[in-house]
Formats: structure tokens, sequence, C-alpha cells
């Protein structure tokens, strides 16, 4: 005998669906801050100056050891102290955002380094501007085999969101709570949202996998 | 920092708390990596269909959700679990769905002559799979599944969230009882970022050991 | 006296690709044969059909008066199963161009382990086998050097051995030499060699040495889109083909 109310899982999936929208909003801003700082990292890591390349490795390096969860924690209880108050959301989007871009920076290096250097060299030889040829020549080539990768971590920063309820954003999972907790009935509530998150997963996955074909072709 | 000192008995529970969580929750992904991912590969389907949905359900729904779900809503089902086990079970599952597609892309990676080889010398499916290709795998798993494991690492952060005393939870009883902010957090970061360098180290260690055995060292 | 090796009718084809052509051909024991032809010609899917590296998509294989595909059960002709193609491919041993050593292991474990693992023999016997085999090839020393430590020669050399350690009654050779740099052919013709004075080892090799080729084999095959053109004794075929092809293929090859 399963425990599930099929008709009071009815009456709140508007409520879950519409929630959903701040999930979806936080993954595209943080994806977009992501994909930014992750340019501004890898400009960083390739700077001329060990000076440079060195600190900022080593924060790339924390950053994605440490968990998310306290990096909003930190954010959201420190920041204020320093005279920054952020919206929760703001706080939850751009620590998502800072997280990711130490992911989305290595992305861009292993995309880089995997055009051959050969192609350097032919640029070379047939005498480009070293900035002539990144632009017509390196990026072409590195940007294609990426998109996939930047869209499965846009995927990992989608099923990360319900860790911005910690830090008080009503998000798809928040709702999933206050309303399970108002009456204390968490199977339809909670089974609800997993299966969103599935739905989506599956929905976005196979979307990925369709533009790997369309690329690789 | 002297009041993080004096706290330093909170700190320390939640960081063999995390250590805990984080051994018993990788050595149960490890298990369900390798059963998944060799049922992927199973020549039976109803096998791989059943690994393909083990991985595609737990890799597909959010991590916080998983562990809200076996903590809120199993207990409806009469199924009570300490909140400990509830984080290792739901941390190993999840986790160990991803580690299935570590197994599956290391095995399907091992060169095509070598199973044309073991054919060719009559060993049987069984046989070619143990002895060549999956001896053969392992060294290439190892760099993703240290990946995997500082990933879990991390993970274990949300288990704060269903009431165990890791060290996340006790990063906010700290700041609650020191009345401080940016100590304990930046303690606690601290904390999950020498566990991480720990596991890099063993990984590091177990890929010299195999590629050693490999002979690729003896060069 | 039966031939251990018939193809009746064999056809395979790649999607659109048709590689074999209903194609026929006979082995007898202790023959050795040469296949000769353009590359696409079909020659080496031969020897991996035989070594049921690839199914067939029509026509019957025999090995040894047995079919390799199919069996009987109860009176009646049914696919081949596992067991069947291991009882088959217990009576063939391949060595492939690119050698396939398994590189987790050395080379004394490369033979063994085989012995051990499909055939049962105890530690000792088959310790005693793998040598006795790695000294015929000319590689006693090396028994614990890694495959990656060996160059392309040794390691031809040892899948020889290992392939030989399982006692088949018959050899497929692919293209063993073309993998190897030039000075380190002839090591391998010269373990070849010593194996064709194997008067009940049947060989079959697929190879470019055309010297080589006339110097051992009885028979030499040429191949051409899935088909043999044709076929006869070394010193006609090099020298007098019938067919027009043959020796289009000849003289681009030995000008080359």
């Amino acid at each position: 005998m399963i425990p599930f109310d099929f008709d009071y899982a009815r009456s709140i999936l508007p409520l879950l669906l519409e929630a959903s929208l701040v999930t979806i909003a936080a993954t595209v801003v943080s994806f977009a801050a992501a994909l930014a700082g992750g340019l501004v990292l890898v400009l960083g890591m390739r700077a001329p100056f060990a000076a440079v390349r060195w600190p900022v490795w080593a924060v790339v390096q924390f950053i994605r050891s440490t968990p998310l969860l306290v990096q909003l924690y930190f954010l959201f209880f420190v920041l204020p102290g320093f005279g920054i108050s952020l919206s929760p959301f703001v706080t939850g989007v751009a620590g998502m955002g800072i997280h990711y871009s130490c992911y989305i920076a290595e992305v861009y290096r292993a995309g880089l380094e995997s055009v051959h250097k050969g192609q350097w060299e032919a640029a070379t030889a047939l005498n480009y501007r070293k900035s002539a040829a990144m632009v017509q020549i390196i990026l072409p080539q590195a940007i294609p085999p990426i998109i996939p990768v930047l869209a499965n971590y846009m995927i990992a920063m989608f099923k990360d969101t319900p860790i911005l309820a910690s830090i008080t954003v009503i998000e798809l999972m928040q709702t999933a709570n206050i309303i399970a907790s108002e009456k204390f009935l968490y199977v339809e509530p909670m089974t609800l949202v997993g299966l969103i998150f599935l739905a989506m997963s599956l929905v976005a996955s196979a979307c990925v996998r369709l533009l790997q074909g369309r690329l690789a072709r | 920092m002297s009041l993080i000192y004096e706290a330093r008995w909170v700190f320390l529970e939640g960081i063999l708390t995390t250590i805990k969580i984080t051994i018993a929750a990788s050595l149960l992904a490890f298990a369900m990596a390798f059963l998944a991912g060799l049922g992927r590969l199973s020549p039976f389907a109803p096998l791989r269909w059943l690994a393909l949905v083990y991985i595609e359900v737990f890799r597909g729904v959010a991590l916080l959700v998983q562990l809200f779900w076996m903590f809120f809503v199993l207990p409806f089902f009469g199924i009570v679990l300490d909140p400990i086990v509830t984080a290792v079970l739901a941390l190993g599952l999840c986790n160990g769905a991803y580690g299935a597609e570590i197994v599956r892309g290391a095995i399907k990676s091992v060169p095509h002559g070598q199973s044309e080889a073991a054919c060719a010398l009559n060993y049987s499916r069984q046989q070619a799979l143990w002895k060549i290709l999956i001896p053969q795998a392992i060294p290439m798993m190892l760099p993703p599944f240290g990946n995997l494991a500082i990933e879990l690492l991390k993970a274990t952060a949300l288990v704060s969230l269903i009431t165990v005393h890791d060290l996340s939870f006790q990063a906010l009883t700290l700041q609650q009882t020191t009345m401080r902010t940016i100590e304990p957090f930046t303690v606690v970061l601290a904390g999950y970022f020498l566990i991480a360098i720990v596991i890099t180290g063993l990984f590091r260690l177990a890929e010299r050991q195999t590629n050693a055995r490999l002979g690729r060292g003896a060069r | 006296m039966s031939p251990i090796i018939k193809l009746t009718n064999v056809c395979k084809s790649f999607g659109s690709l048709v590689v074999l052509d209903g194609l026929d051909m006979e082995v007898a024991q202790g023959e050795k044969v040469a296949l000769i032809g353009p590359s696409g010609s079909g020659k080496s899917t031969v020897l991996r059909t035989i070594m049921t590296l690839e199914t067939i998509s029509g026509g019957e294989i025999e090995i040894d008066g047995e079919a390799l595909w199919h069996m009987r059960r109860n009176g009646k002709l049914v696919a081949a199963d596992e067991a069947h193609l291991r009882k088959m491919r217990s009576k063939v041993g391949m060595v492939f161009q690119q050698f396939n050593l398994f590189p987790h292991w050395s080379v004394l474990k490369n033979v063994v382990n085989p012995l051990r693992t499909v055939l049962g023999l105890s530690a000792q016997d088959a310790r005693a086998r793998a040598e006795e085999l790695l000294a015929l090839v000319g590689l006693k020393d090396k028994l614990n050097a890694y495959p990656g430590n060996l160059s392309g020669g040794q390691q031809q050399r040892v899948a020889i051995a290992r392939a030989l350690a399982m006692r088949p009654r018959i050899m497929l050779f692919d293209e063993v030499t073309s993998a190897l740099d030039p000075e380190l052919v002839g090591e391998v013709l010269n373990v070849l060699r010593l194996l064709a004075h194997e008067h009940d080892l049947t060989m079959i090799m697929v190879t470019h040495q055309m010297g080589f080729a006339r110097e051992i084999a009885d028979r030499v095959l040429f191949f051409e889109k899935g088909r043999i053109v044709e076929a006869g004794k070394p010193d006609k075929v090099f020298t007098n083909p019938d067919s027009d092809r043959t020796r289009a293929f000849l003289n681009a090859v030995l000008q080359g």
C-alpha cells in the first residue's frame, strides 16, 4: 500500500511548477556568471606572471575542494559584516557562479590545449598575428568540443540549486519543504520534486546528447 | 582565534563525522559503481536496463532532494533510518551512479585489440573481463575516481541539513556559540580542504602503485 | 584427405560495404597459405572470421570438418553457442598486426596465464611450456620484462610464442610485420620460417612481404574485392600469373 494521494499531488503541482521557475532562473543566472568568471580565471591561470598564475591556481583549487554549502554560508553570514547586504537569491547565484567558474575555467583551459600545437605553428608560419591566430584559428577549433561539457556543467548546477534553500532562497525544494511541513505530508511534495528534477535532467541530458551528435558531424 | 580554540571539540566532532561518512559512502559508491558499470556492459539485457535506470534516476535527481526524500518520505513507508545511515546511503547511491559511468567508460576504452587477443586465446567472456580488461581499466579509473571522492566529500556537507553533526553543521554551531562569522567558516573550509588534500594524495599514491605494477614505471 | 578449413560461399558486409563476396576457399592440413592482394580486398577479414572475431553474413565455415558458426542440436542445425565457439577456437591461434600483448603482465605471464586460465595447466607445466616457446622465439632472457619495454619485433615474437603455446592446429598471421620498423622485420620472419618447417601446423598468413610469401608458402591466394582472383604455387603466381589483375598488382607492389 503506497501512501500517495494523487489528488493532493495534483493540487500542489502548480505551486511547485511555479517555484521551479526560481530554480531555473537561479541556474541560468549563475551559469552565465560562471561562464564569465571562468574566463577571468583562465586568463589568470595563463597570465605571463607567476605572481598572478600561482595565487589564481591556489584559489581555484581551494574553492573546488570545499563544499558549496559552506561557501554559501560564508557569503551569507560574512558579507553583511562588511556592509554588503545582498538578497539571498543574489548571494546564492554569486556563490554558485564563483564555485562553478573554477570548474569552467578548467574546461576552457582544456579546450585551448586540445587544439594541436601544429595549428599554432602553422599560423605562425603563415605570419598571423597572435591575436588573429587565436580568434581565427584556435578558438573556432577549441569552442565546439567544449559546448557539451559546458552544458553538462549547467545541468550539474541545476541539480545544485536546492542547496540555495539553506540560505533561505525559496526555490523548488524549499517550496516543497514549506508545503510538506504545513500538514506534515512529505510523500507527495518530495516525490514530485524528485520527479520534476528527474524529468528536467533527462530532457536536458537528451538535448546535450543531440547537441553532441550535431557537433560531431 | 582563541574562541575557535576553546570550541575545538565541536570542530573535531564535526570533522570526524565528515571523515566517517566520506569513507563509508565512498565504499558504497565504489561498490555500486562496479555493480552498475558492469551491469551496463552485461550481455543480459534486463541487467543492462536495471543498471541504466539506477544510473539515470540517481544522477538525474538533485542529491539534496534524494537526501530529503530518504529522510522525510521513507518513514511514511515504515522505513526509519538513522540520519547517518540515510546520509551514507544517499551519498553512496548517488555517487555510485556517477562512478558507474567511470567504470563503464574505462572498461570500454581498453583497446579493442585486447579483447580480440583474449578471444583468439580462447578466454571466456568472464575470464577476459576479469583478467584482461578490468586490470587495465583500473589505472584509467583512478584519476576520475579521485575527483569523484572529492565531489563526495563536498557533498557530505549536505548531510548537515538532515541533522547530522558533521563539519558543516558544526560551522553553524560555532557561529552561534562564538557569535563570530569569518573564523568558524574559514576554519571549517580549511578542514574540508585538508581532507581533500589527503584524498588527492592517497589517489596519487594508488596511481603510482598501479602504474608501477603495469611495468610503466620500470622503464 | 578432407581440408582442415573450408569456406563455402562466405559473405560478409559492413553496412553497404561488401567485404567478402561469396568466397570459396579450402586449406589442407599442414598447408602454408599466403593471402595477398590490395588493402580492403577482404584478406584480413577471412582470418578474422575464422578466428570468430567477425560474424559472417552468409555461407558456412568448416574447421576440421565441423561447422564454425552452427552446431547440431537434436539433429537440427542451430546457431553456435558460446561453448561451441570456444571448442572451435581451441583449434585456432592468431597473431595480430598490433601484437595485442597484455600490457599489465610480464612476458612470461602473457604466455603462462592463457595456459593456466584457458587450458587449466598447472603452474609448473605452464611455466615450462612458456619458457620452451619463449626460448624458441629467442626471448629466454626477457621473461620478466613488460611489453611496454620491448621493441616491436620482440613484442611480436612474444605474441607468436603466446599463440603457439596453446598448441592450435591452425595459426593465423594477420600482417604480422606491417607495424614493425624495417630493421625489425627480419627477426619475426625468421621465427615464421622456423614454424614453416612444422609439418602438421596449418598456417595462413596475410602479408605484404612478397619475397617471404614466395619463399615459404605452399600456395598463394590473390584476393580482390572479397573474392579469390587467382590461386596457385608461388612460383607460378609470382612469375607468370594467369590474371591481368594479379599481374597489375604485383607490378605495382614490386616496383614500389
